[in-house]
């Protein structure tokens, strides 16, 4: 059993559902994204187009985060996803300098490497990842890509030509499948971060990288000594100024 | 690619989430740049001590590894300090995962730590063996330093197996770099090579700094292998910056220190204080043993090879992966 996603692009219509869900379900905090839907306008105006990419991990079958992992705490399941562990993790962030989809983040309550699960917990219950669920136009498609029935494998059939993964030059044979993408909307090169371009928020660049809060000397104490509470804002302090150093 | 876009293939980004800035900052540099002093000063002595003979260079049977030992400390630190829990390095002895080139060099790295303490103490107890007789008031200090003076000869055994393994301790880093499939530069077979000439280069540069007394023949020899050192590393950067046409995601990174990069300044302010002036510098010594410029060319060769590394450690993170 091999498990593994597809999106069909041409459903998606940038809703954020699956977004917003994986956020609840998987307590994911603040400033940190297993799931995120990347809104990218093609064309000059007024020819132009909007596109919605959902981005998640891709449960590489040759991934990388988990060849580098000094630890194992990134594992393959015998169901093929790739899973973390992060009572193991020892937050050398090397996966993350391995990963070549930035599918992974550094948790800033947990000061451990976590990432998308495809919902391994509700997997082994007999349930769907939460963004599956919630997905108002079922452009998520997740299910047994070795299993020539199931509904991803006729999907997959179905638009033979049209199937395609992010990076493949990388070698590190995803399990995530896209329809309806093209270079413009899968690589990251391809498409421009133009200031002043963003709805809602200007940002490029994340400040810290785990608990900004968590400096070098909290870091040895932190067994000794209990955190406060965590202020939101902090977590929300994104800017656009490139060379901050994360986690220090 | 972005730069070949016309109107009808514009493409930006109008909503994402913040991406993370550099990952691996100043201590990574920092540990690299220490390691390579590390491992550096054990490949130069050992090339010494083939070509000359012991009194020309009187201090370098301690201070060697003394120097080693301390760099390797600096390295050791930092490397523990990144890590976001420090406390479960441990995991590293206790569940290692032997594909990583971390935890292999984690394995080798302490190994090796452990030998250079042992080279220490015996030179240490060798060259001060009055004091630690008569002067130490330390009883544990005393009696360990009378063991390792009676067991002198254990240095020159394990010395050649030292130099041996300097050279993966040396280069595993490299392969950690090879690992990261999402940073294309350092995913090349130069950084091997890099390491290497970084090592013999900050290696040559830290024994300048103590080799008052040495005979002008051994030290023209640290002076040529500092030319030598920054001359080929000053290429192999060279030719990453000129002829880099590996893929799309390397140039993009390599924008960064090109001209009007955000990187440009201090790549070149690394390449000229750090290879180009000391090679002209330290050739200049060799025919007239100018110890002062010599020492001067050895501190810009450390200043300007932790610029270099830094730069070249940031560069590919601020590319966007996805
Ligand atoms: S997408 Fe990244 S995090 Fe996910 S399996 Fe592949 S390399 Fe690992
Ligand atoms: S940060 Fe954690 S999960 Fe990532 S490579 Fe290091 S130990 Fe493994």
């Amino acid at each position: 059993m091999k498990l593994g996603f597809l999106v069909d692009l041409n459903l998606c219509m940038g809703c954020k559902g699956c977004e917003i869900a994986c956020k609840v379900e998987n307590d994911v905090p603040l400033s940190s994204w297993r799931l995120r839907v990347k809104y990218i306008d093609i064309g000059t105006f007024p020819d132009t187009s909007r596109s919605f990419t959902p981005l998640r991990c891709n449960h590489c079958e040759n991934a990388p985060c988990e060849r580098i992992c000094p630890v194992s705490a990134l594992h393959y399941l015998e169901n093929g996803i790739v899973n973390v562990d992060s009572h193991r993790c020892i937050g050398c962030a090397g996966c993350m300098m391995a990963c070549p989809y930035g599918a992974i983040y550094m948790d800033p309550e947990t000061n451990t490497a976590d990432k998308c699960t495809y919902c391994a917990h509700r997997i082994e219950s007999g349930m769907m990842p939460a963004c599956v669920v919630v997905c108002p136009v079922e452009a998520n498609i997740f299910g047994d890509v070795e299993d020539d029935h199931s509904h991803i494998s006729q999907y997959i059939m179905a638009h033979q030509g049209g199937v395609q993964v992010r990076k493949p030059e990388k070698h590190t044979d995803p399990k995530h499948y896209y329809v309806g993408g093209g270079t413009y909307t899968l690589d990251p090169l391809a498409h421009q971060r133009l200031e002043g371009h963003n709805l809602f928020t200007n940002i490029t660049h994340l400040k810290h990288n785990g608990d900004p809060h968590h400096g070098v000397l909290d870091r040895f104490l932190a067994p000794f000594t209990s955190h406060g509470t965590h202020d939101n804002k902090s977590f929300m302090n994104f800017d656009n100024i490139h060379e901050q150093e994360g986690g220090h | 690619m972005v730069e070949h876009t016309i109107n009808a293939t514009q493409a930006v980004v109008t909503l994402d989430v913040a991406l993370p800035g550099i990952i691996w900052g100043w201590m990574i540099t920092l540990n690299m740049w220490a390691k390579s002093i590390g491992t550096g000063v054990v490949f130069v002595a050992a090339y010494l001590l083939y070509r000359h003979k012991k009194d020309a260079m009187p201090n370098l049977r301690w201070a060697m590894p003394v120097i080693s030992f301390i760099f390797l400390n600096i390295f050791l630190l930092f490397t523990l300090t990144d890590l976001h829990q420090p406390y479960r390095m441990l995991n590293i002895f206790l569940h290692p995962h032997w594909t990583s080139a971390i935890t292999v060099g984690a394995w080798m790295a302490s190994l090796f730590t452990l030998l250079i303490t042992i080279l220490m103490v015996i030179g240490l107890a060798d060259q001060f063996t009055e004091y630690f007789k008569r002067g130490c008031r330390v009883a544990p200090v005393k009696s360990l330093m009378s063991f390792a003076g009676k067991n002198s000869g254990t240095y020159e055994k394990i010395f050649p197996f030292v130099v041996f393994l300097a050279v993966p301790v040396t280069a595993y880093t490299a392969i950690i770099m090879a690992e990261s499939s999402a940073r294309e530069l350092w995913q090349a077979p130069t950084e091997v090579m890099q390491m290497m000439w970084a090592a013999l280069m900050a290696g040559s540069a830290a024994l300048i700094l103590v080799s008052g007394s040495w005979s002008q023949e051994a030290r023209k020899d640290l002076a040529l292998i500092l030319s030598v050192a920054v001359f080929f590393s000053f290429a192999m950067y060279m030719g990453e910056y000129f002829f880099s046409f590996k893929s799309s995601e390397a140039e993009a990174t390599l924008a960064y220190v090109h001209a009007g990069g955000a990187y440009n300044v201090e790549f070149w302010f690394g390449m000229t204080l750090g290879f180009i002036a000391p090679f002209f510098l330290a050739t200049s010594t060799m025919k007239n043993d100018n110890v002062t410029l010599l020492r001067f060319a050895a501190i810009l060769a450390l200043v300007g090879l932790y610029l270099a590394k830094d730069v070249w450690l940031k560069i590919p993170q601020m590319l966007p992966l996805s």
